[in-house]
């Protein structure tokens, strides 16, 4: 069966965010497999003038919707998002164009406005998708569950499909292509109202301008070992000799060391970085279903029966103390070079 | 204020999983089962509403008799009463849970309807928001601090690097994440309360999947690689092979 595919991708201070290279490449994927018609879309301003971007990763049709345009619909002011506005503007684009597969990035953004756009275009969900792959011509995914300590893979019977991708796993690639289509949504017939801006986003509070460990490629997550909060400086001078984010055990999360937006396990954010060290975590269960299925683990810890050594690619018997600073000089000389 | 906290029962985060027979769910032998950790934070923040405000707590869950525990957990914490939309089957997905919890909610014209921003067990992070579109109310979720007056709202929400301000208005439907407040413990006092409480039970609205599970499986299992034991000095090899070997910086 033929689809039409709809990829809503995210862009950020006029340029296309990371997730959004990922979502047309691996949507063009699905459309190329399917002999299906893809169409891009994206809201935002200034952000034309990057369309031959996500040219480069496959898509050859981009419309965008004016996020100013938008907004003038509300009556209240609106510091760039609205859930609902955004979910609206997506779902009236995917029935127009008669898309019946939806595919986004599982961001804070795409998973706010997944549930609202499948009840809007009475889609099956698949969420936060690590695979997906088509067998005679129908669309199965892979997810976690259980913060990864299993996997499963699902099917829908409904007819349309939503799909959210999990940031950072499946790797764009470049088609070589350059050559793309451009078109303006005109706001004015997707009769906007003010029932549309019922939650407003007023503001956004950056925290210190830090990399988000949901986001990283590299994590460095420090735990009890580290004894105490103010030896967290070893752990952030440590991720920022590889430009990578700080993360944290629930542990010291739950003991106030760090903030829990850091926290890496079963009740914190599951991550899957190229590159993840953990320094003075134990390995309880909960933090290895979070981190286990990045790509490359390195464990630094004195106990050498502690569990994170046996998921570990690589790992040091000893001392953070004397390791951690140790790395951070030899990172730095490797990475100058 | 009539405030209701949507609730589920989850295997406790300590559990290692292992894959049933049919290969499609967990397997149950010696799983302890808790309120999910997320609902505890949407329990707490609306005994901390209605200790503010008035009014009550209704605590609801939908699922098979089993999913009383969880109303009974939010009992212990102080909610005031209990609905189980019983569920002849246990096998549901998000959007089945979200039309269930939904026809419940329409009748019930709530000031606000907490959830935890998601289960840890499917890890959705969907149903609040599904909900909120089914009954046509607003939906923050992934809140980390809420403040309501005179029916207007203030959120954090927390986003990657940062945290979101959001302003709307009650009624709404709110996901709780970690941070939002400290759950309170259950006395004793309360334990036996929550003993007298009963769970008013209602049946199923409607049965409807839009997803099925073809398979379960364990992740690919991680074998233990190269292990040094000479402290520091093993560091500039480790970085070696971290450059060479496994190519990652």
């Amino acid at each position: 069966m033929s689809n039409k595919i709809l990829a809503f991708v995210e862009s950020k201070d006029g340029n296309f965010k990371n997730s959004a290279f990922e979502v047309v490449a691996e949507a063009n994927k699905i459309a190329s497999e399917t002999g299906s018609e893809l169409i891009v879309m994206a809201i935002g301003s200034d952000i034309e003038s990057q369309a031959k971007s996500l040219a480069e990763y496959g898509a050859n049709k981009l419309l965008i919707a004016d996020l100013n345009e938008i907004n003038s619909k509300s009556s209240v002011s609106v510091f760039k998002y609205s859930p609902s506005s955004f979910s609206k503007v997506i779902s009236e684009i995917a029935k127009t164009h008669n898309a019946n597969i939806v595919i986004l990035s599982a961001t804070s953004l795409g998973k706010d406005i997944a549930g609202r756009i499948a009840i809007r275009t009475g889609s099956a969900v698949f969420n936060d998708c690590t695979d997906l792959k088509i067998t005679d011509g129908k669309i199965t995914a892979t997810r976690p569950v259980y913060a990864g300590k299993s996997l499963i893979e699902i099917k829908s019977n409904s007819g349309n499909l939503l799909i959210t991708l999990r940031p950072n796993v499946f790797k764009p690639h470049k088609t070589g292509e350059t050559d793309i289509d451009v078109e303006k949504i005109d706001i004015g017939t997707l009769n906007l109202t003010e029932s549309d801006f019922s939650s407003v986003v007023k503001e956004i509070i950056v925290s210190n301008e830090k990399l988000d460990v949901a986001e990283a490629d590299r994590i460095v997550s420090g735990g009890r070992g580290l004894r105490g909060p103010e030896n967290f400086t070893l752990i952030e001078n440590l991720a920022a000799s590889i430009g990578g984010a700080t993360g944290a055990s629930r542990a010291v999360v739950d003991a106030g060391w760090r903030p829990h937006s850091e926290q890496v396990g079963q009740t914190g954010k599951t991550v899957s970085p190229s590159l993840y060290i953990a320094c003075g975590i134990s390995g309880a269960i909960q933090h290895l279903a979070g981190m286990s299925s990045s790509k490359c683990i390195v464990a630094i810890n004195k106990d050498k029966d502690a569990p994170i050594f046996q998921i570990a690619n690589y790992g040091i018997v000893g001392d953070v103390f004397e390791i951690i600073p140790a790395l951070t000089d030899e990172f730095k000389k490797v990475m100058a070079k | 204020m009539k405030i209701i906290v949507c609730v589920s029962l989850v295997p406790d985060s300590t559990t290692k999983v292992k894959v049933s027979d049919n290969k499609k769910s967990i397997d149950d032998a010696g799983v302890s089962y808790i309120l999910n950790p997320y609902d505890e934070f949407a329990v707490e923040e609306a005994l901390k509403l209605k200790e503010k405000y008035g009014g009550e707590v209704i605590a609801v869950s939908f699922g098979t008799d089993k999913a009383k525990e969880a109303i009974k957990k939010a009992f212990q914490m102080g909610a005031d009463k209990g609905v189980l939309i019983k569920s002849q089957s246990s096998d549901f997905d998000s959007f089945n849970v979200a039309v269930n919890l939904s026809e419940y909610l329409k009748g019930q014209s709530a000031d606000i309807i907490l959830f935890g921003k998601q289960s840890i067990d499917f890890d959705g992070l969907l149903i609040p928001s599904m909900v909120s579109e089914l009954i046509n109310l607003p939906c923050i979720s992934v809140v980390v601090k809420l403040d309501i007056e005179n029916g207007k709202v203030i959120a954090e929400r927390e986003v990657e690097g940062g945290k979101e301000i959001i302003e709307s208005q009650a009624p709404i439907v709110i996901g709780t994440q970690k941070g939002i407040n400290e759950p309170r413990y259950p006395n004793l006092k309360s334990i036996m309360a929550a003993k007298s409480k009963p769970i008013e039970e209602t049946p199923a609205y409607s049965n409807e999947n839009k997803i099925e599970i073809v398979e379960m499986k364990l992740p690919p299992a991680k074998t233990s690689g190269k292990i040094f034991t000479n402290g520091k000095d093993d560091v500039s090899e480790l970085v070696r092979l971290l450059r060479e070997e496994a190519k990652v910086i």
